[in-house]
């Protein structure tokens, strides 16, 4: 499995992280909805950690496409409350 | 997923395919594809160029205000020993103001130095992309039949296309803070031209913005504090006082007179010998 972290680069994990990767996102999710921003941050760091320290990098020459994309690492509560779900952050 | 991977990943494949529908067949697919990735290219260089600018410009407004700073701290000194308290004070808070203004513009000079580090880093992945790609375009168009070609290329464009988006989401992120700085930057021009930083004995009386006075209420423990200091200074004729200007009426106050702490004491030339 590929997973593109935005801005930031590709990583190919196990398909066995899928599980852990998907409570993360999910506990991110609730945390967004919640807007509780330290509790957003720490689940969104937790979850780029274990796709940093689980995958490998992939190099520039490799032109697959991504089965996940994240936000990029900076994003704040209030883009990932409203921007990405619609048209602003990836640029036509 | 459907949290935040999945909503992004949908995000970015409806971007990518709306991309490479407008190319056809496979050759023109590849080419399409390297002309928008050469095009990205460009708009990473403008990106680039910008941000030099705005942190050019934020350089220059640094000078103006040190040099505002010297100024104003000179002539707070000759009012002070001039015995001119106001006019004093007035000269350091314009002085506070602009050096809590200048601190701000140190923070967003460091920050652009970050986002040119940023956007060239940009730059050159792009570029690494654009060269692999290159390379990889010729060789599927050498070694496949149209048939084997369209889905070789499809999936090469794919992943190309999304690192385009990438690459230009990272650039736009980039970009909009530089915006923003650029937006505090032109607020500090705003100040200048509101003569907040400029020649105390020029200021005619009622010259004063909003703005201004409420900064000069945060600023006034640190004014008096100053002034105290200053005070002191002169009493035990340390002081280091440059040239007077045209303080008050035509006062060289010597260092040696102690200051009259009255608001509007004659200036201190009689004193002189």
């Amino acid at each position: 499995m590929i997973v593109r972290v935005s801005t930031e680069g590709q990583y190919e994990l196990g398909d066995d992280l899928r599980g852990r990767l998907n409570e993360l996102d999910d506990a991110c999710q609730v945390a967004v909805e919640a807007g509780d921003d330290p509790r957003f941050k720490g689940c969104y760091g937790q979850l780029l950690e274990l796709i940093r320290g689980e995958g490998k990098e992939l190099g520039d020459d490799d032109l697959r496409g991504s089965d996940l994309t994240l936000p990029p690492p900076d994003i704040t509560l209030e883009e990932a409350q409203s921007e990405f779900s619609g048209h602003g952050l990836i640029p036509d | 997923m459907a949290g935040l991977t999945g909503r992004m990943s949908t995000v970015v494949k409806a971007k990518v395919s709306k991309l490479l529908d407008r190319a056809e067949d496979p050759a023109e697919t590849l080419d399409y594809s390297y002309q928008k990735q050469v095009e990205q290219l460009q708009n990473v260089k403008k990106g680039i160029a910008d941000v030099v600018t705005a942190k050019k410009r934020l350089q220059m407004q640094e000078t103006t205000l040190k040099q505002s700073v010297v100024k104003l701290d000179t002539q707070a000194r000759q009012a002070v020993s001039a015995g001119q308290e106001d006019l004093a004070r007035t000269a350091l808070e314009r002085k506070n103001v602009a050096q809590t203004e200048l601190q701000g513009l140190d923070t967003q000079v460091t920050e652009l130095e970050e986002q040119q580090q940023k956007l060239t880093d940009s730059e050159q992945k792009l570029r690494a992309k654009i060269e692999a790609f290159r390379t990889k375009k010729e060789v599927i168009k050498a070694q496949y039949s149209a048939a084997e070609a369209q889905v070789k290329i499809s999936e090469a464009a794919t992943g190309v296309g999304e690192q385009m988006a990438d690459v230009g989401l990272a650039m736009q992120r980039a970009v909009d803070k530089t915006e923003n700085m650029k937006a505090r930057a032109d607020a500090v021009s705003e100040l200048e031209a509101a003569g907040t930083f400029d020649d105390v004995t020029a200021l005619g009386s009622g010259e004063d913005d909003i703005d201004r006075q409420l900064k000069q209420l945060s600023s006034q423990p640190a004014v008096d504090e100053e002034l105290a200091k200053m005070k002191g200074e002169l009493e035990a004729g340390a002081p280091p006082t440059a040239p007077a200007a045209q303080i008050g009426e035509h006062s060289q106050a010597p260092a040696e007179e102690p200051a009259s702490a009255a608001a509007d004491a004659q200036p201190a030339e009689d004193g002189q010998a």
